[in-house]
């Protein structure tokens, strides 16, 4: 402790509540296939699927200033693996998991010359990998161009036991997707992250990695996208590649990140579920919900590009989950709100 | 001769690249942002051609005079209500915004003129089938020769306008230097506004290149970023003679794909520009590390 009774806090009272509560209520989804409809679990499923979009998303976009409008690619490779894997004879759902992570291999060569490209140059460009990759999905005889194949393997469960099989590895890549981004965001490359997003000149100046860091963080929202994209096949069952590599994905994760709250852990999870109300509520609206989502997104990010939560975060000076560091002062209590995680 | 023909074919094509890259290369290069609803004002704008034409009675030879005002007041009101606005809040934020922007138009004009294809053809009479015969049976569309003169005349234009005119030049030190010229009297706000609004003007052109030479859709306007983007790209962003180069090359490359296989029209094109950014990505580090050996060479002689 300093002379000014001034500490660096990481965990808070609020904190620890809300995180004990975070890893309960995941413990006690677990059990929901055994009192839920399969149409509850279906929905359910659909809510995992926004928050991994949201939060992967956020990561690349909001916490390492990578803006990519490319990520339809991973989440259409995803699905598009499954099927291979599954036609290949490996089990349904042994190829949902193990997908992705193939995706997530092939995502690190093509990050060497896509993180050379700075904002705009690497959202489009990734946009442009995404078209690619679609073309070339087309062009596999399996798939039949636009026509597309269903994951036939599935008729090998009743639709009771998909229900819950899917609910269950979407809830545990859920529980994953955030455990790696809160380790992920409270370690050294974290904080080497949000340097390299706020300047990445002094960041390398300091002795960030830039490249190794920012390369982390590409590969880690790869495959968030790509087990977004298998469970979705796992969902839907059909596979029709224009579906899948639409920039609507991207649109719909924008969307969350950007009403949640850009670069906020909770503010991606909190946008998910906003946006998965928002569907539910308007989404047979069509043409006019496309206007909407594609209105708002460019109304937070004109008058509240902080967002719902960072509005929040900033009015009460309440963090709900560890991620960044307080100052506090220990002469004077209540804490200090400190909005933005301090440098590491 | 076959690839002679497509080789020249994919230059013609390549004009229209050029057109539909050159607001986009403009405002990089001015404002450093890529706007990417940019391809959802070419269909507006192309749309407004059509309308005009449908409704009015008016031929594109005469709706300009409507087409080009509107839409340089539309990109006032851009730059005024979100490019400027959004710039203030970091870099992400004018990617993300005019993302949302490109959403809306193109929602809106899918709402407003439906799922139709359509086309300019109908309204500029022979233009959009007479030919020229250069040699025994090797035609030139006349109209894909206009575009390609066009598409030269307005890059070259533009480059004449920045370097020769006061307007011009205080456009590239805004670019380069936004607090600075304000030192010196120059309004940075109307600079920009003033450059947006010709970039949309160029959007307009090119919209009606487009809609003259083939069909067009409310959501045609994301392909028509891409091909912009790579134009732009593989000319080097920023450089307006390059724009014009990296027009011809995708439309080359993408003709020659077409040769191969009926799919491989965008994947050459695609291809292609990702090549050339790698092969730049890459020269540049051989650059540094040249750099670095050579001052390592001079401290230890």
């Amino acid at each position: 402790m300093t002379d000014s009774g001034l500490v660096v806090a990481r965990w808070t009272p609020t904190s620890v509540t809300f995180t004990v509560a975070g890893v309960g209520l995941l413990l006690a989804l677990s059990f929901l296939p055994t009192v839920a409809s399969p149409a509850t679990l279906d929905r359910m499923t659909t809510l995992f699927i926004y928050v991994i979009l949201a939060a992967t998303w956020n990561a690349l976009a909001g916490y390492g200033g990578l803006v990519s409008i490319g990520q339809q690619a991973f989440f259409g490779l995803g699905a598009y693996v499954t099927i291979r894997l599954s036609n290949a004879g490996v089990n349904v759902y042994t190829a949902v998991v193990v997908a992705p992570l193939i995706v997530a291999l092939f995502s690190l060569p093509l990050s060497l010359p896509m993180l050379r490209l700075k904002t705009s140059e690497f959202a489009v460009g990734m946009w442009v990998v995404a078209e690619l990759i679609h073309l070339l999905v087309n062009l596999d005889p399996l798939i039949q161009g636009e026509t597309g194949i269903s994951l036939i393997a599935l008729n090998a469960y009743t639709v009771d036991q998909r229900n819950a099989l899917t609910f269950w590895i979407a809830l545990a890549a859920v529980a994953a997707v955030l455990a790696i981004l809160f380790v992920l965001l409270r370690s050294a490359t974290g904080a080497g992250l949000q340097a390299i997003r706020d300047n990445e000149e002094a960041a390398n100046s300091v002795g960030v990695r830039v490249v190794t860091v920012k390369r982390i963080v590409f590969v880690f929202a790869a495959a968030g996208a790509a087990i977004a994209g298998s469970l979705w096949l796992a969902t839907a069952i059909s596979f029709q590649p224009k579906t899948y590599f639409s920039a609507q994905w991207t649109s719909y994760m924008i969307f969350m990140v950007l009403v949640g709250g850009l670069g906020t852990f909770e503010g991606a999870i909190i946008g998910a579920v906003i946006f998965y109300a928002i569907e539910a509520a308007f989404g047979s609206m069509g043409v006019w919900y496309m206007i909407g989502l594609g209105a708002v997104a460019l109304l937070f990010s004109l008058f509240l590009p902080s967002g719902l939560y960072g509005i929040f975060g900033a009015r009460t000076g309440v963090q709900l989950l560890p991620v960044g560091y307080w100052l506090r002062d220990t002469k004077s209590e209540p804490a200090v709100g400190q909005g933005k995680a301090a440098e590491a | 001769m076959i690839w002679v023909e497509q080789i020249f074919q994919g230059i013609l094509l390549g004009g229209y690249y050029a057109l539909i890259a050159c607001g986009l290369s403009f405002m990089f290069s001015v404002m450093g942002l890529v706007n990417l609803a940019h391809g959802s004002f070419a269909m507006l704008a192309a749309f407004g051609f059509w309308a005009l034409a449908e409704y009015a009675g008016l031929p594109p030879t005469i709706g300009w005079t409507a087409v080009f005002p509107a839409m340089a007041l539309l990109g006032v009101a851009l730059q005024r209500l979100v490019l400027d606005r959004s710039a203030r809040s970091g870099f992400l934020i004018p990617v993300l915004a005019t993302f949302g922007l490109s959403i809306c138009i193109d929602n809106l004009l899918f709402q407003q003129f439906g799922a139709d294809t359509r086309s300019l053809a109908p309204f500029i009479g022979d233009l959009s089938y007479d030919s020229w015969e250069l040699a025994d049976g090797v035609f030139v569309g006349k109209l894909a020769v206009y575009i390609f003169l066009a598409a030269v005349g307005l890059l070259g234009g533009l480059q004449l306008f920045l370097s020769r005119t006061q307007l011009g030049r205080a456009i590239r030190a805004t670019a380069i230097d936004r607090d600075t010229v304000g030192l010196l009297g120059i309004d940075a706000n109307w600079i920009n506004i003033c450059a947006t609004a010709i970039a949309m003007v160029t959007v307009s052109i090119a919209g009606a290149a487009l809609g003259m030479r083939a069909t067009f859709d409310p959501y045609a306007g994301t392909p028509q970023l891409i091909f912009a983007f790579e134009a732009a790209v593989i000319g080097g962003t920023g450089s307006l003679w390059g724009t014009l180069l990296g027009g011809l090359t995708l439309g080359i490359a993408q003709s020659v794909g077409a040769q191969i296989s009926p799919q491989g029209f965008l994947i050459a094109g695609h291809a292609t520009f990702l090549v050339v950014l790698v092969a730049r990505t890459s020269l540049d580090r051989i650059a540094d590390v040249w750099r670095i050996f050579s001052f390592v060479r001079t401290k230890a002689s």
